[in-house]
């Protein structure tokens, strides 16, 4: 009896984290649902299908151009920072010199960094780069972030690779370059993702820098947008297509994050709990 | 943490004066490799770090940040007619300080004690556990900006499911204004944040356990110890390491944190952080000089925070 008391007490608090994980965006995909006059009323399943808000909201804004952007900014931040990234992780991980250690200090410092501390002298910096109000003044800024930590995730991973791998083609006179490309970049390629997909989403998130550096709706990214989708006034926001939005730009990202479950959580752990 | 991975070398290359040619030219090409990054960084961290720090000694203006005097430490702290005025005097930037303070300590506490219980419960072996710990990982896939919408969608005053599941249960009696009632306003802003890192801090506690070993569980399980004590005794020593450094990363977040609030309850007084703050004498009223005084009192204040509780809680960072 008494153990069956407990198996019930836990499979209710089970019922409780699945709910608790689950069900603010499950209530956003039903109130996406819904035409604007059903919106003031609860409702816990979806009672139609109506697609009238992912309709409106493509058209009452540039949301396809603002996906685009978010789409752009990401990738190019990606392939940017593994590039960099994979080169310097393995002068890190596998060149002994002087100053090494506290070079992985300050990188790991940096990527720690509170993004507002730059914010003006980043502004300055766009300004002067002619960069204002263009994406690439975002590709830019996201490095702050996105390089340290791909340095920092592809050096622990690095350095689990065997070293009698580049020791035979040492002995073979194959040069540091070769190396990389040839043989940690082809067994490196599962913690790239991993960490490519990290720094995808930390760019497709990013909202502070993208409020600041862009002015006009056409370069704004996906976060802005959905933040400043607004309404005739502050008590009549769209929510339904504020929800719709949502959805489109959630959809994809959990969909990675559920496919790619067990490599993000070796990243995030590698970054972290050995960091 | 440099010293773990750097596997003997052959002994050979100490040895001979070739193999120290060798390790030179290796020193070398590690700064080869090393260079685009460094240059990136110094680039885009570096220079806008010390940029802001210039600024915060003068009266630039966001309107034309070319043309500016420098006015020492006027931003800070300066007498002017007879009183002091500056950020070191200003009542809003001590609000936002102590605002941040405030969510820091109570957020962190939150999602660790959330997080541990999560994680507690998805160590266990139960029938579908593949499936929760991946619904787990939602709230962290989500969006800062779309997760802070759907909250705000969920705690509106007139038609949110919060209030109508509230009072269904009949825990209220009338409706409560979570996001524009200055009293709930911290206290939706924390339930979001910890909605959304909660998780993140069970993944990191879930991995700590993991590496637990079995035996001393087996051993605490023969000799018929409670599970609360074991817990105590044996899992929070043991994961403590890792729970250190979680605790850090979360609160590396909560000390700048601007979407989530800047979007829940904009610019208010009583969730202004020093994040929101510093952007909003930056931004909104184009006040470069102050606002960058304010970024660089910011930037020393976690930097503070964080080598404090590094010594008090004596964190290794290599520890393995």
């Amino acid at each position: 009896m008494k153990k069956f008391f407990g198996r019930l007490a836990f499979a209710v608090l089970v019922t409780v984290i699945m709910l608790y994980a689950v069900f603010p965006f499950y209530y956003a995909i039903v109130s996406s649902m819904k035409p604007a006059s059903q919106l003031f009323r609860v409702d816990y399943f979806p009672s139609q299908w109506y697609w009238g808000n992912y309709v409106s909201v493509f058209r009452e804004q540039p949301f396809a151009a603002n996906i685009l952007n978010s789409v752009l900014v990401a990738t190019s931040v990606v392939a940017l920072s593994l590039l960099l990234g994979v080169t310097a992780a393995y002068a890190l991980a596998r060149i002994r010199f002087k100053g090494r250690g506290l070079l992985l200090a300050t990188i790991l410092g940096v990527s720690m960094f509170p993004q507002v501390a730059v914010l003006s002298g980043m502004y300055s910096l766009i300004k002067a780069l002619g960069l204002y109000n263009k994406l690439p003044a975002l590709s830019l800024s996201y490095m702050l972030f996105t390089l340290p930590f791909t340095v920092w995730l592809l050096t622990t991973f690095m350095r689990g690779l065997p070293q009698e791998l580049e020791d035979a083609a040492t002995m073979d006179g194959a040069s540091p370059w070769v190396i990389v490309t040839r043989i940690f970049i082809p067994l490196m390629w599962p913690a790239m993702v991993t960490t490519g997909l990290l720094a995808f989403i930390a760019a497709w998130n990013e909202f502070l820098f993208a409020l600041t550096f862009t002015l006009t709706e056409d370069v704004r990214t996906v976060p802005v947008a959905i933040a400043l989708i607004s309404g005739a006034s502050e008590h009549e926001l769209p929510w339904g297509n504020i929800m719709a939005a949502s959805v489109i730009v959630t959809v994809p990202v959990v969909a990675l994050v559920l496919i790619f479950r067990r490599r993000i959580v070796s990243g995030l752990t590698a970054g972290a709990v050995k960091g | 943490m440099p010293d773990n991975a750097q596997r003997q070398l052959p002994e050979s290359r100490t040895d001979t004066p070739a193999a120290s040619g060798l390790e030179k030219t290796r020193a070398k090409t590690a700064w080869l490799f090393l260079a685009p990054t460094l240059v990136t960084l110094l680039l885009i961290a570096l220079w806008p770090l010390l940029h802001t720090f210039v600024f915060s000694f003068t009266d630039a203006s966001l309107a034309d940040l070319s043309a500016y005097r420098f006015i020492g430490f006027d931003n800070y702290l300066q007498r002017l007619d007879g009183e002091w005025v500056g950020l070191l005097t200003d009542d809003g930037w001590w609000r936002a300080v102590r605002n941040t303070l405030f969510f820091t300590v109570v957020s962190v506490t939150l999602e660790t004690i959330v997080g541990m219980a999560i994680a507690l419960v998805l160590h266990q072996t139960f029938p579908g556990r593949g499936i929760v710990r991946a619904a787990v990982l939602i709230p962290w896939a989500v969006p800062t900006i779309v997760s802070t919408k759907m909250w705000s969608w969920m705690m509106n005053d007139q038609f949110g499911v919060i209030n109508h599941g509230l009072m269904a249960l009949g825990l209220l009696s009338e409706p409560l204004a979570w996001t524009s009632d200055p009293d709930l306003m911290m206290a939706s802003v924390l339930m979001v944040d910890v909605w959304k890192a909660a998780p993140f801090m069970a993944l990191l506690i879930l991995a700590a356990l993991q590496m637990l070993p079995a035996d001393c569980y087996e051993a605490a399980r023969v000799d018929g110890i409670h599970p609360v004590k074991v817990f105590f005794k044996v899992t929070l020593p043991l994961i403590r390491p890792a729970l250190m450094v979680a605790v850090i990363f979360r609160a590396m977040d909560a000390l700048r944190v601007f979407d989530v609030i800047y979007v829940l309850t904009s610019n208010n007084i009583k969730t202004m952080t020093m994040a929101i703050y510093v952007r909003q004498q930056l931004v909104e009223f184009q006040m470069t000089g102050y606002g960058s005084a304010a970024s660089t009192l910011l930037f020393m204040i976690i930097a503070g925070c964080i080598a404090m509780y590094i010594a008090l809680g004596r964190v290794r960072f290599d520890a393995e």
